[in-house]
């Protein structure tokens, strides 16, 4: 009898936790449709042709567009993604494969382990401080390098992880036909992670894009068109940030309108990666 | 997991009897980047500490239990924004991790094989939500709901208490705090998702085949099992929840005040330097906003290193999970 | 698959990488926030009649003074002017470019904007946080005909460091000694009570939403947003209300001629219509310029913008420069804006 109840009690815990558990994951649901659905609204109302292919205008003019941010934005990804994907690759391969055991392995892991915590504004004035303020001048470069430093510690341990995930048989046949070390790893282990490897590094350009203290302080903004990346260039993030500031309404409708693409292009770039990752884990 | 380099990576090394120029090359280069990591870290301490120099000389230890922030009279203390930043990443914990093992659990568990992926990416992709559309958000959305509704019953539940008195504004500690939760969940639920799928089947049936609940399975299987991987979540919503900027400054309030009352305003590191790095004039006032940013800094280092410590002990040999 | 991605990344890259070495004549400008709308719309206006590109960028005043000092930037803008010793220990030369006015607002239901009355000691108690409820006698016998509700007072201030906060916090130190002693006048201070919103966009917010709040925004969001604003008593006793008209007012009766470095605060100003809490927002250059062809185009396009930017000025409810001080700072210009080797950059009116 005593069993009876007993089994009663867990019964009733177990369906209590299994209905706050579907309800945490509706709540969760929901909030991301909320979320997203409120800068549709606010945001679609400014996408247009002019939004992609215009200039900005000054408050109080008729049309005008993110153009130029727009390719500022894309082209200050890139740079930076030029600069901390390598760097995050081969040291992330260090981490796999030579740094499991040395010291400077477990120092490498922790120090990353930090960086990718390391608050955004705070790379923002390191960059500042030690790009904009000797070259004298704000600079695309600046933007680039700060972002860079967000992205590449990101960059290291997926690519450690990824590298770790390739299985040891692979690596003892291919040493086994006589190839060199290093050979190996680029003919053959790099293959092997890579589209592992590719979602990692999508996910960090993800991350990176939507930032906008990092951009603050280095690459500042510009109505105009880019004409090199030594001087401030426009992007998206620091241009929202000040319009939505901004008491004129058609200004606000720009910042939806860019929070609207920022958010929709990283979320299109983390499906994609997703889809990438899934293809290959089946 | 079969074989993997995990376990065995320096087997490949050990057996290549020669080492070619060509693979002296690439240690060397890739230990080289490595390095470089080292020196990027120790090059953000040098610059923060040197330009944080006046402040520290000024105040001294003193700046960490100061509770002033006085622009004007140029005296700086870090007191408010340590708490401010504290107490919001607890808070955020205290409602991201019951909600995200929830999530999770349902993921892996639960929910009908059709909709567990398409519901697991849904729950990803809040992660990527720029944090400044999260600002505004709750700004907009979410303070007006507070102050309508959670705040009232809260506080006509625990209002005898000190954490729950005062006015109902919708902006404050609490607010900061959910934000930075909703933030964070995404991290902890898909990681802790992972590691419940990774809970080998062999252990899950023999439970249930002994008339396990669902739940028993969950809290004595596989929570015990994917420990390290749920802390490992844990303390990566821990870290982004300290450096998060733009999300805070938005709802926190922004008052330089010590309140006992989540519902009052405060400040967190983080919000403020987005709110006064760009007007500060003045050496001072300027150096002591960089060495909130170190302050920042070292919390993270500190939490951060604490929590692998940790993670490594779980996972030494001995030690269960 | 892989590859191509690779090689569309690289190409993409180096393309970007390499950019144009056309340079024709951009300028460029940083600092303070509030007069970031008006510079573009000056610069797109100026771009399409000469060509000539300006780049102004809002970092704040703070930044603005920090780069110009620095040397990074063309000329610095700063919502807050530096005092004439700063200025000389800099090598910098300060004259006003626009104006605007700091308005006061509240949620008080039931009361229509522009009949609630303030003066200077009573805003500035309310700020300090000892005038705490809404029906407060102080409050109440200025304002004889309205029905003030018992509601706390919800103080609202910016949060982060803003020329705003500077004007509105000199304006108290000017009429109130306990707030002159106590807090003092800068940029962000040690607020007494409230809570603070990011930027004029957060206190606007916040006002609108919190019954029985008050807030200080720029005059723009205030007629923006439709916002109630309050009436406040001036240096001559008169209530007035913030009107383009009103600040113009107080610009008038300052003492641009007699102020070494321009450095003329035009809160609580003395003039029977003048609008206590106005301020204007400053240009920085150096006074002995490496580049004089450079320095010439941005004063042209300063110039231009004094005598062809008022309409559109008004239009995005700032205030322009009085002739009269426009005359004053061409005089500066000229006698005070120099190249390397002492020749003069701006010719005498």
């Amino acid at each position: 009898m005593a069993v009876h109840i007993d089994t009663r009690r867990r019964v009733l815990i177990n369906k209590l936790v299994m209905g706050v558990s579907t309800g945490a994951a509706l709540a969760g649901l929901t909030m991301l449709v909320w979320i997203l659905g409120d800068v549709a609204l606010k945001g679609l109302s400014a996408i247009n042709w002019d939004f992609f292919t215009k200039l900005p205008a000054p408050p109080g003019e008729e049309g005008g567009g993110l153009a130029n941010a727009i390719v500022g934005t894309l082209i200050l990804t890139v740079a930076a993604a030029l600069i901390a994907v390598p760097f995050g690759v081969l040291a992330g391969t260090y981490l796999a494969e030579f740094g499991k055991t040395e010291k400077l392995g477990a120092a490498v892991r922790y120090v990353s382990d930090i960086l990718v915590s390391a608050p955004s504004i705070v790379i923002g004035v390191f960059a500042y401080l030690v790009i904009v303020i000797p070259m004298g001048n704000f600079s695309g470069w600046a933007g680039a390098v700060a972002l860079a430093i967000i992205m590449i510690p990101v960059v290291t341990r997926t690519t450690e992880e990824m590298l770790r995930l390739v299985p040891i048989e692979m690596r003892e046949a291919t040493l086994a036909l006589g190839a060199p070390y290093w050979k190996m790893m680029l003919g053959v282990i790099y293959r092997a992670a890579a589209t592992g490897m590719t979602t990692g590094i999508l996910l960090a350009v993800a991350r990176v894009s939507g930032e906008t203290a990092p951009l603050l302080f280095t690459s500042l903004n510009s109505p105009y068109w880019l004409e090199s990346l030594n001087e401030p260039i426009a992007n998206l993030t620091v241009t929202l940030f000040n319009y939505a500031m901004s008491p004129y309404e058609d200004w606000q409708t720009m910042a939806w309108g860019a929070a609207f693409l920022i958010t929709s292009s990283v979320l299109a770039l983390t499906v994609f990666s997703r889809i990438i990752l899934m293809k290959r884990m089946r | 997991m079969s074989r993997t380099a995990t376990s065995e990576s320096q087997i490949p090394e050990a057996t290549a009897p020669r080492r070619a120029f060509g693979d002296v090359a690439f240690k060397a280069i890739t230990t080289g980047f490595a390095v470089g990591i080292l020196l990027l870290l120790g090059a953000m301490f040098f610059v923060l500490w040197r330009e944080s120099a006046l402040a520290i000389e000024a105040f001294g230890p003193g700046f960490l239990t100061s509770a002033k922030w006085n622009p004007v009279t140029e005296k700086f203390g870090a007191l408010v924004a340590i708490t401010g930043t504290l107490v919001s990443t607890v808070i955020a914990l205290l409602v991201a991790v019951p909600v995200s093992i929830g999530i999770a659990l349902f993921l892996a568990e639960l929910a009908p094989e059709k909709i567990r992926t398409p519901f697991g990416v849904a729950i990803e992709l809040l992660a990527a939500i720029p944090s400044i559309v999260y600002g505004m958000w709750g700004l907009f959305v979410l303070a007006p709901l507070m102050s309508a509704y959670l705040q009232p019953a809260l506080g006509g539940l625990f209002g005898w208490t000190p954490f729950f008195s005062g006015p109902q504004m919708g902006i404050g500690m609490l607010t900061a705090g959910l934000v930075l939760a909703l933030m964070i969940i995404p991290f902890i639920a898909s990681v802790t998702r992972d590691v419940f799928r990774m809970v080998p089947a062999q252990l899950k049936e023999s439970a249930y085949g002994m008339g396990a609940t669902t739940w028993e399975v969950v809290k004595d299987i596989m929570i015990p099992y994917g420990r390290k991987g749920i802390y490992g979540a844990v303390f990566l919503g821990l870290g982004r929840a300290l450096g998060e900027t733009m999300a805070v400054t938005f709802v926190i309030g922004n008052a330089h005040r010590l309140n006992w009352s989540l519902f009052a305003p405060g400040n967190s590191i983080a919000s403020t330097l987005a709110n006064e790095f760009t007007e500060a004039d003045g050496d001072l006032y300027l150096s002591s906003l960089v060495a909130l940013g170190l302050v920042l800094f070292l919390i993270t280092f500190l939490i951060l290193g604490f929590a692998q410590l940790y993670l490594k002990r779980m996972s030494a040999p001995g030690s269960k999970g | 698959m892989r590859k191509q991605t690779v090689l569309t990344l690289l190409t993409t890259g180096a393309l970007a990488l390499a950019g144009v070495a056309y340079a024709g004549t951009t300028i460029t400008g940083a600092g303070a926030t509030f007069p970031y709308p008006i510079y573009s719309k000056w610069a797109h206006a100026y771009n399409q009649a000469t060509g000539v590109k300006l780049n102004y960028q809002s970092i704040g005043s703070g930044g603005g003074v920090k780069q110009i000092k620095a040397n990074t930037v063309d000329f610095g803008a700063s919502d807050a002017p530096l005092k004439a010793k700063d200025l000389q220990q800099a090598g910098l030369v300060q004259f006003p470019m626009i104006m605007g006015g700091v308005v006061p607002v509240v949620n008080l239901l039931g009361i229509p904007s522009g009949k609630l009355r303030l003066t200077g000691p009573v805003l500035a108690d309310i700020y300090l946080g000892k005038i705490k409820r809404w029906n407060d006698p102080a409050i109440a016998k200025i304002n004889p005909g309205l029905t003030l509700p018992a509601a706390e007072i919800a103080v609202v201030h910016r949060a982060d460091g803003s020329g705003t906060t500077w004007i509105f916090t000199n304006y108290l130190t000017k009429v109130s000694p306990a707030w002159a002693d106590e807090i003092g006048n800068a940029k962000a201070v040690q607020w007494p009570a409230g809570m603070g919103g990011k930027g004029n966009e957060g206190v606007a917010a916040f006002v609108s939403k919190v019954n029985g709040s008050i807030g200080y925004v720029e005059y723009a969001y205030a007629k923006q947003n439709h916002m109630t604003v309050v009436t406040m008593q001036n240096h001559d006793g008169t209530f007035v209300a913030p009107t383009a008209a009103n600040f113009q007012a107080a610009a008038e009766g300052a003492d641009w001629k007699g102020t070494p470095g321009y450095y003329v605060v035009l809160t609580d100003q003395p003039g029977k219509n003048a609008w206590p809490i106005t301020g204007a927002s400053f240009i920085l250059m150096h006074k002995k310029q490496r580049g004089p062809a450079q320095a010439a185009e941005v004063l042209k396009f300063l110039n231009w913008s004094y005598v062809n930017g008022n309409q559109a000025a008004m239009d995005l409810d700032y205030v322009p420069m009085p002739a009269s001080v426009v005359t004053l700072v061409r005089q500066t210009w000229a006698d005070e804006i120099k190249g390397a080797g002492g020749e003069t950059i701006w010719p005498a009116n």
